[in-house]
């Protein structure tokens, strides 16, 4: 459509006012005498000459009864062929007889059959086009008008501005008549009288549809010679104003996708990094392999795809239902072994615990390398996850986004669930504060801190699972977020679910909303400078542990 | 203040046999400060240097290729290379061994290092590049017609070799004064200084920052105007490498000797005790912070002339945690162990790449993992226990 108007506008400009001009005198001849057509206006059609051709087909246009209406369908439906004595033809339904276009005769079936489909240029072609929607545009039936106006609109040609016309004087359903309107204004930009061209401009502008950017746009330029395109100056203010109200309105959509995407950011960093403040923050335990743990979310996903896939094809769609699950009990699994063959013996020492799990995320890595392949395996979406909501023009909200933004907060919700209001979450918060104490008072601190740990991976899980459903699955997948949900943790305090809710949706959305002015790239280097600077005034993060055990 | 190691032992190794030949003493009857080595490590540095100072240009540039003794190019540039990384260890193992701060950020100071003297290098290629252009070839690539004003002077080594120091000094210094000021410390600060070289190996990516992009400097061809691959060229590096490694050792043991080694051990086990006493950590850690990235600068910047390139892969952040590996294989808190850690793992690195490429990974992964846990304190940790058991007939449970 875009291109079709550009044409319009650009390239076409001179040649459709022409085409105007001339349809316009035919009208005016030819219209009051209905009559049948004549073999010499329909014989053009047969030739290899395409300016007369063209010039056939606007005659066609200009003639507007029944004859030629169902003319132009034909062309339209490249129903149309010529013989070699050049005698224009139209197929019938059945594909086998055919009649004469000018006379409506049938002519013999051995003549019919040896005929030559015509051929028609792009130009032509959607002229022709245009041409029966303009035809159709008399029709009394609304529901046909109403496929016409909708047709034309999205191809609106100067040439059927007298169809436009005549209809726009004859409408009388409202919704109707205020299409009409628009089209019309679309059509008339070029017109000769200034009146009308005000008139159309203004009713261009009042669209508010961001495509007439493209009509509009050429009223307010210069062209070569450094002329105005538009001679009058109220023409081009009314397009200046247009054009200044679907700026406002690309700004408005602009800021709205920003802050989508920075939601839509946020709550993936939300899903990566939740785990490890569960695991960082609550127990102390500084966990290089978190990403990996995402990575195997993500993996258990693509083996339940695969295995729904395979033996019930019928339950793609719902496949998710098994996979969250899988990808939180594969991670929490793998978690609690890591934890009980390795973390455990260094807990107390985290520089040390951060360099042995590093050695167990390239272990975890080169495994599933090994598994699976070094390239990227493939997770489809569900289908009711692809496309999206349309909210604005030129703004589409996913469905896959907006399922892990509403996912992200599902698995705050239980995991704040899990710390406040069960017995386990009683005894981490308790270890959080005072493990010693909570070691006296009898709480078994070790298990306490096993649980706490597969708890967070399983977390972690979770996140590689929505992950898969938006991004590429590779064994490197958990590298690409490690940093990032570290610093959404160091960004919102360490053992503060809250803290890490707004880290997450903070650096996201301040990450998106550089992302526009300085690329990706500048963009990830300034979110990092600015962390650092903000935790030069505060040290412990937005929220810092209150009391004694602020400093251990 | 990570773990409180047997630091007592360590810090007279290489001390004077007789207490009594030395008398000064520092207040309040600390121990005398311990010589620089003791006389048996002077004469077996003096051996090592004799040997390789003669033994290598013989073998390199003398023997015939045919003689089994003869150093190939392949071997001098592994050769060099592992002693630029045991430099690196060195430089890591000042902060993270004496001073308890773990970076994982050490890839950058190296990796600007190299691209100091890469540019110099890009530089001397002059006219030979494959456009034949004063730029070098990606900036031609790029369509750029005039240096950035950075690349202004890099065509005289001294100055490259000026911004080998200051280069990262300067990175290091403003990063550390911001850290270590809001008392950034332990984990939080391994973090940071991830992030840190994660930030810079992004913004060395783009092709816009004027350092090559992706591809980084390579395809050199003179240094000092001599041809890089001549065996007399490699032989000079390798030595300047050696030198460098055996200053910055004799260096690195002067600092943790000095009184001012002292408190920043004291800053790595109790801190918040110090600053009771009345000291500020500030200047202390900021100074090693800052001699360890400059040494790392140095080690980056005799690296990329022996290996021929340098781009921003080297300090992607798993490159700087090899780094810690390697002063956690050889023993942290010592200065031979981090030497010893970067030859051995990286020697190993050689041996599986060679020949069990797919195994490479697990194998480091598995140091990554039992090194903390069997060998807390590295291989020198191992010498150390072995030396206790030889010399006392029970050993300590």
């Amino acid at each position: 459509m875009v291109l079709s108007l550009k044409r319009f506008a650009h390239a076409g400009a001179r040649r459709a006012l022409g085409a105007c001009t001339l349809s316009l005198a035919l009208f005016a001849v030819l219209c009051p005498a209905a009559h049948a057509l004549e073999p010499a206006d329909v014989a053009p059609l047969a030739g290899d000459d395409f300016d007369a051709k063209s010039a056939a087909i606007d005659k066609l246009i200009a003639t507007h009864d029944a004859a030629s209406l169902a003319l132009l369908k034909a062309l339209a439906e490249d129903n149309v062929t010529a013989t070699d004595s050049g005698e224009v033809l139209v197929q019938d339904a059945d594909g086998q007889s055919a009649h004469d276009a000018a006379t409506g005769k049938a002519v013999a079936a051995n003549v019919a059959t040896s005929a030559q489909p015509i051929t028609l240029n792009n130009l032509q072609r959607s002229k022709v086009a245009g041409a029966v929607s303009g035809l159709q545009l008399d029709s009394p039936d609304l529901a046909t008008r109403r496929a016409a106006i909708a047709a034309l609109l999205k191809n609106p040609d100067p040439a059927m501005k007298p169809m436009i016309d005549a209809a726009r004087a004859k409408e009388t359903d409202p919704a109707l008549k205020r299409r009409l309107d628009t089209l019309w204004a679309m059509t008339a930009l070029h017109d000769p009288n200034a009146a009308t061209r005000l008139e159309a401009a203004k009713l261009v502008a009042a669209r508010h549809d961001l495509d007439m950017y493209e009509l509009l746009r050429p009223l307010v330029a210069k062209n070569a010679s450094g002329a105005w395109n538009e001679p009058d100056a109220d023409v081009r203010a009314a397009a200046q104003q247009g054009i200044a109200a679907l700026d406002a309105i690309q700004r408005r959509s602009e800021i709205a996708g920003t802050l989508f995407a920075g939601l839509s950011l946020g709550s993936v960093l939300l899903l990566a990094a939740l785990g490890l403040a569960i695991t960082y923050g609550l127990i102390g335990v500084i966990n290089m392999a978190h990403g990996e743990f995402l990575m195997i979310g993500a993996y258990a996903t693509y083996v339940v795809q695969t295995l729904v896939q395979r033996y019930a094809p019928g339950a793609f769609d719902w496949y998710p239902l098994f996979a969250i699950p899988a990808s939180f009990v594969a991670a929490a699994l793998v978690g609690a072994v890591i934890e009980r063959l390795v973390i455990r013996h260094l807990y107390g020492r985290p520089l040390e615990t951060l360099l042995t799990t590093f050695g167990i995320s390239l272990i975890l890595i080169q495994a599933t390398r090994m598994i699976f392949g070094a390239q990227n395996v493939e997770v489809e979406n569900p289908s009711w996850m692809s496309g999206g909501v349309t909210v604005m023009q030129n703004l589409i909200l996913p469905y896959n986004r907006l399922a892990i933004l509403a996912f992200s907060l599902i698995v705050v919700g239980i995991a704040w669930a899990v710390l406040t209001k069960t017995r386990l979450g009683l005894f981490v918060r308790a270890v959080t504060q005072n493990r010693r104490m909570a070691a006296c008072v009898g709480v078994r601190t070790a298990r306490v801190d096993a649980w706490a740990f597969a708890f967070g991976a399983g977390v972690a899980g979770l996140g590689g699972c929505a992950l898969s459903q938006i991004g590429n699955v590779g064994p490197d997948l958990g590298q690409s977020y490690i940093i990032d949900s570290f610093m959404a943790v160091v960004l919102g305090g360490v053992g503060q679910i809250a803290g890490t809710v707004i880290g997450g949706f903070g650096l996201g959305l301040v990450s998106k909303a550089i992302e526009p002015f300085w690329g990706a790239v500048l963009a990830k280097i300034a979110v990092l400078v600015l962390i650092v600077l903000f935790i030069q005034k505060r040290p412990q993060g937005l929220f810092a542990l209150k009391g004694r055990s602020a400093e251990a | 203040m990570t773990s409180a190691t047997s630091t007592s032992t360590r810090h007279t190794l290489g001390a004077p046999h007789n207490p009594g030949e030395r008398t000064e003493t520092y207040a309040l009857g600390l121990p005398a400060r311990p010589a620089l080595l003791s006389p048996r490590a002077w004469l077996a540095l003096i051996v090592l240097i004799l040997v390789i100072g003669v033994g290598v240009p013989l073998c390199a540039l003398v023997l015939p290729q045919s003689s089994a003794l003869h150093l190939s190019a392949y071997a001098m540039t592994l050769g060099g290379k592992l002693m630029c990384y045991a430099i690196a260890a060195l430089a890591l193992d000042l902060v993270w061994g004496y001073c308890g701060i773990l970076s994982l950020g050490h890839g950058l100071f190296f990796a600007l290092g190299g691209y100091a003297i890469g540019m110099y290098l890009m530089r001397e290629i002059g006219h030979d590049g494959k456009y034949g252009s004063d730029l070098p070839d990606f900036m031609v690539f790029l369509d750029w017609h005039a240096l950035p004003w950075y690349w202004q002077g890099t065509e005289h080594l001294w100055y490259a070799l000026s911004l080998v120091v200051l280069v990262p000094a300067v990175v290091a210094w403003i990063f550390g004064f911001f850290t270590f000021r809001s008392r950034v410390k332990g984990v939080y600060l391994s973090i940071i200084t991830q992030a840190m070289t994660f930030a810079a190996m992004l913004l060395f990516y783009r092709n816009e920052t004027g350092f090559g992009g992706n591809n980084g400097f390579t395809d050199f061809k003179r240094i000092a105007g001599m041809p890089i691959t001549h065996p007399g060229t490699r032989t000079v590096l390798f030595l300047l490498t050696f030198a460098v490694l055996v200053l910055a050792f004799l260096a690195a043991r002067a600092i943790v000797t000095s009184k001012l080694g002292r408190v920043v051990t004291a800053v790595r086990d109790g801190e918040t005790r110090l600053m009771f006493l009345g000291y500020s950590p500030l200047g202390y850690k900021l100074f090693v912070w800052t001699i360890s990235a400059i040494l790392c600068g140095i080690a980056g910047a005799l690296y990329v002339p022996q290996v021929g390139i340098i781009n921003p892969s080297e300090m992607s952040p798993g490159n700087s945690i090899e780094m810690a590996i390697w002063v956690a294989v050889g023993g942290r808190g010592t200065l031979i162990g981090p030497i010893i850690g970067a030859f051995a793992v990286n020697g190993a690195k050689s041996f599986f790449t060679a020949h069990f490429a797919e195994y490479w990974l697990f194998f480091l992964g598995l140091m990554f993992v039992l090194v903390p846990l069997l060998l807390p304190n590295g291989i020198m940790g191992l010498f150390e226990l072995l030396k206790n058991r030889l010399t006392t007939r029970n050993p300590r449970p």
